[in-house]
């Protein structure tokens, strides 16, 4: 570490210390490197390297489509000489393996380097995947910081390694990285001359007969690397004085692991493939026992025991999660048969507190639209997608009943509308996406569906914004990623275009559920393709405009309970009591309130309400608290 | 050289109270004075009414940037459930700084589950050092709700290994060069909240 530092010093002047994310870390490298084009999807936790990227000036910075078209952009910018950077979520480099695969034959001109975010412990994904298996799969390096510093001091040397080698080099990152703002001591930025494409069809060309030519060198190449790894300063030996264990260990694994074993002798790999075996052998052969501490799946282990040396790793660690200080020290212990420090004493049960899981914001337009399918909710199959709308499987609408990959509800919806299932004979099938995912990998589905002549009625949340990921633009906002204005694409005219009838597009205002309903029901009795889009802003973006705050009147609310069943986290119970039906039925009332501080005025409670309950504060000032 | 202290600051609350931008304050301002300092949260969907936690860790020469389970020196819980849902992560004798303000969400006004009884005084059975601040209500009684993180960080601020005035001028240099009246309202919201804590 210290290593690092020095070397960062030396190279870029004497530049104030800053506290700075991996991701913002990340950004001020590519910058510095001098990095012409950046390309990128959102994706947690990647989305703040190309949105702090955005803020730097010499450079083309975009939100591609998808990642595959990002890794293109960047490919194309490579083989013009110019460096090129990429940043994506794990599975948004799924997406772009298909480029990923042939572009490690035909190699890199300028320096393109590719970070991707591994989601360890998967707070916001819907896997969790060690992208490192890309290194391998595809025969290119893959360099793994630990912390900000160290993110920012590989991602210049990518560059430079990704020239030497001629190669695509992956940052592997993970959420530990990209989310912990450490200091960082940046440099400056040096311009690069980009001395454009040269036609080189032996090189460019992937046909069968040149990509033949091509694969002996990938593998020259990676040999190379290999030999390269066991002198690469940014693979640190670390001696210790304590030699009953000593590790190999990558990325921010190794800050746990020091802080539990402070004298423990170690190889921290900066390239964590090709593995630098020699120097693992020097190791071994000087320490009781090797243990591998790598994230996720048994990689370097696998690899070092092919090599034949005897390794701990998965067997004493887990495979899933973060591995932090207290879960490796008391695995090592054990290990090395030493007793676990005495613990403090018992501090009785974990407090037992209620869950919160995340839920849709007041007025978010996709409340709408799962009161409306919770309606249906027998009527119908809902395949769903990925992003806030996912949320609408959580409580209380329980209306969303997949969700698996970018695009995915289109082509499952398909399925299950062609597999002709007895129990689904009389429901509808629906596909729902957003309008970014819909862009992403969605309508490629959707023109699936109008060929194949499928009777699904695909519903398009609109709300113009990436939103999940904190409300990033994409080519339906009308406005770039620096926020200037861009071509917007026509949802409608794009499905009209894809096949489906025009009289069977219908863009609705998700805030009339009367409206909505009757539109969604009118349209899954249609049997052939059809597509519901929905046209309210994401209520966390500029265009959202806040209207009047709402009330519930008292002495008009009888305490059926229906605003609650909208699932508006502005509303909440006032007060339950029992009440009897006027056939002495006894049934416990649910009297509401409206925080006049969350409420927007959307008006979705109003038409929830069958007695006029709910009506706008007249006055606004006088509104108050009410939790 | 001096001496620099570790410490482990655990900060809670629910997405778009502040908690991230406390825990930022209190990186910089420790970045400022010279020491070692990491800063994590996991806050994946915390927009949307979500638990957020981010963990600060200053000292010397900080490594791991999570704060190992019951070893915080220091929990501001920004809401008062959210503080005992994570209390067992304060080591014994530490500090809980805790808006008493209770956010009921929706699964627990809905009826699916209840709020804890009491929290503020099962909060104070854990053997840690307790200081309970109507954060909320001195907010609102400044003018603006989004104060609620400057009293906080009155509120903890004696526990800190920073010079008096050092937390505060940060606080404060984040308004003073585009909004002065917010500076003015940021400083007497960190002043109530220290005034609590004595």
């Amino acid at each position: 570490m210290t290593m690092v530092a020095e070397t960062m010093t030396a190279k870029s002047g004497s530049g104030a210390r800053r506290l700075l994310s991996g991701d913002e870390a990340i950004a001020r490298a590519v910058w510095e490197s001098g990095t012409r084009v950046a390309a990128g999807y959102p994706g947690t936790p990647a989305t703040e390297i190309l949105e702090s990227l955005a803020q730097y000036s010499g450079l083309h910075t975009e939100w591609s489509v998808n990642e595959k078209v990002a890794l293109e952009v960047a490919l194309g910018a490579s083989m013009a000489g110019a460096r090129a950077f990429c940043a994506m979520k794990h599975v948004g480099l799924n997406v772009a393996s298909d480029p990923l695969m042939t572009m490690t034959l035909t190699g890199v001109i300028g320096g393109l380097v590719i970070a991707v975010a591994d989601d360890v412990g998967q707070s916001s994904s819907q896997n969790e995947q060690d992208s490192r298996y890309w290194g391998r799969f595809a025969h290119v390096p893959v360099l793994e910081p630990a912390d900000s510093q160290e993110a920012y001091a590989m991602t210049k040397r990518a560059f430079e390694l990704s020239e030497q080698f001629e190669t695509l080099v992956i940052l592997r990152l993970t959420t530990r990285v990209c989310h912990v703002k450490a200091l960082v001591t940046p440099g400056e930025r040096v311009e690069r001359r980009v001395p454009g494409f040269t036609i080189n069809p032996a090189r460019w060309v992937m046909v069968p007969a040149n990509a033949k030519k091509r694969v002996p060198l990938q593998l020259e190449r990676e040999r190379k690397l290999a030999v390269f790894g066991e002198s690469f300063d940014l693979t640190i030996d670390e001696p210790g004085d304590d030699r009953r264990a000593g590790f190999v260990v990558s990325g921010p694994a190794y800050l746990h692991l020091r802080e539990a074993f402070p004298n423990a002798p170690l190889i921290k790999l900066g390239l964590s493939y090709p593995l630098p075996l020699e120097r693992i052998r020097a190791l071994a052969a000087t320490v009781d026992k090797l243990v591998v501490v790598e994230e996720t799946e048994p990689l370097i282990e696998g690899e070092l025991r092919a090599a034949g040396l005897t390794v701990y790793g998965k067997d004493i660690l887990p495979r899933i999660g973060e591995l932090t200080a207290d879960i490796v020290g008391p695995a090592i212990r054990r290990l090395i048969g030493e007793p676990e420090p005495a613990a403090p004493p018992a501090r009785g049960p974990a407090p037992s507190v209620f869950p919160r899981p995340p839920t849709l914001c007041a007025a978010c337009p996709h409340i709408g639209v799962f009161h409306t399918l919770f309606a249906m909710r027998r009527k119908v199959v809902i395949m769903g997608d990925i992003g806030c709308y996912t949320l609408g499987a959580g409580h209380p609408w329980h209306a969303l009943d997949s969700c698996i990959s970018m695009g995915a509800a289109m082509g499952m919806a398909l399925g299950i509308d062609k597999a002709g299932g007895e129990g689904d004979a009389k429901k509808a099938v629906l596909a729902v996406m957003g309008d970014s995912t819909f862009l992403h990998m969605g309508m490629q589905g959707l023109l699936n569906i109008v060929y194949n002549r499928g009777n699904v009625t695909a519903l398009i949340l609109d709300n113009r914004t990436t939103g999940m990921t904190g409300g990033q633009n994409h080519p339906g906002t009308g406005h770039e990623i620096h926020g200037l204005a861009a071509p917007q694409v026509d949802f409608a005219k794009l499905c009209e275009a894809l096949g489906v009838k025009p009289e069977r597009i219908k863009v609705v205002n998700p805030y009339d559920l009367n409206g909505l309903f009757r539109t969604i029901r009118d349209e899954i009795k249609v049997p052939e393709p059809s597509v519901v889009i929905t046209n309210q802003p994401c209520t966390l973006i500029g265009e959202f405009v806040r209207r009047e705050a709402h009330q519930v009147l008292d002495d008009k609310c009888t305490g059926c309970g229906s605003c609650m069943d909208l699932g508006c986290p502005a509303i909440s119970v006032r007060e339950r009591a029992e009440k009897h039906t006027a056939d002495g039925e006894a049934f416990e009332a649910t009297y509401t309130q409206i925080d006049a501080r969350a409420c927007t005025g959307c008006t979705m409670c109003v038409a929830a309400c069958n007695h006029g309950a709910i009506q706008p504060i007249a006055n606004t000032a006088a509104a108050g608290s009410c939790c | 050289m001096r001496t620099l202290p570790f410490l482990n600051i655990l900060v809670c609350g629910i997405g778009g109270q502040g908690v991230m931008t406390a825990a930022e304050i209190l990186a910089q301002t420790a970045s400022d004075l010279g020491f070692d300092v990491k800063k994590t949260e996991i806050a994946g969907m915390a927009q949307r009414g979500g638990v957020v936690t981010s963990h600060v860790r200053i000292g010397p020469k900080v490594l791991s940037p999570v704060i190992a389970p019951g070893q915080a020196d220091i929990l501001a819980g920004f809401e008062v459930a959210e503080a005992l849902r994570w209390s067992d992560q304060v080591r014994p004798g530490g500090l809980i700084v805790v808006n008493t303000q209770r956010l009921v969400p929706p699964v627990v006004s809905g009826g699916l589950y209840a709020y804890p009884d009491d929290p503020l005084a099962q909060l104070k059975a854990t053997g840690t050092t307790v200081t309970a601040v109507d954060a909320a209500e001195i907010a609102a009684t400044l003018g603006d709700r989004r104060l609620i993180n400057s009293v906080m960080l009155g509120a903890m601020a004696c526990a800190l290994p920073f010079p008096p005035g050092a937390l505060e001028n940060k606080i404060v240099a984040r308004f003073q060069a585009k909004r002065p009246e917010l500076a003015v309202l940021n400083r007497q919201a960190f002043a109530a909240g220290s005034g609590v804590a004595q």
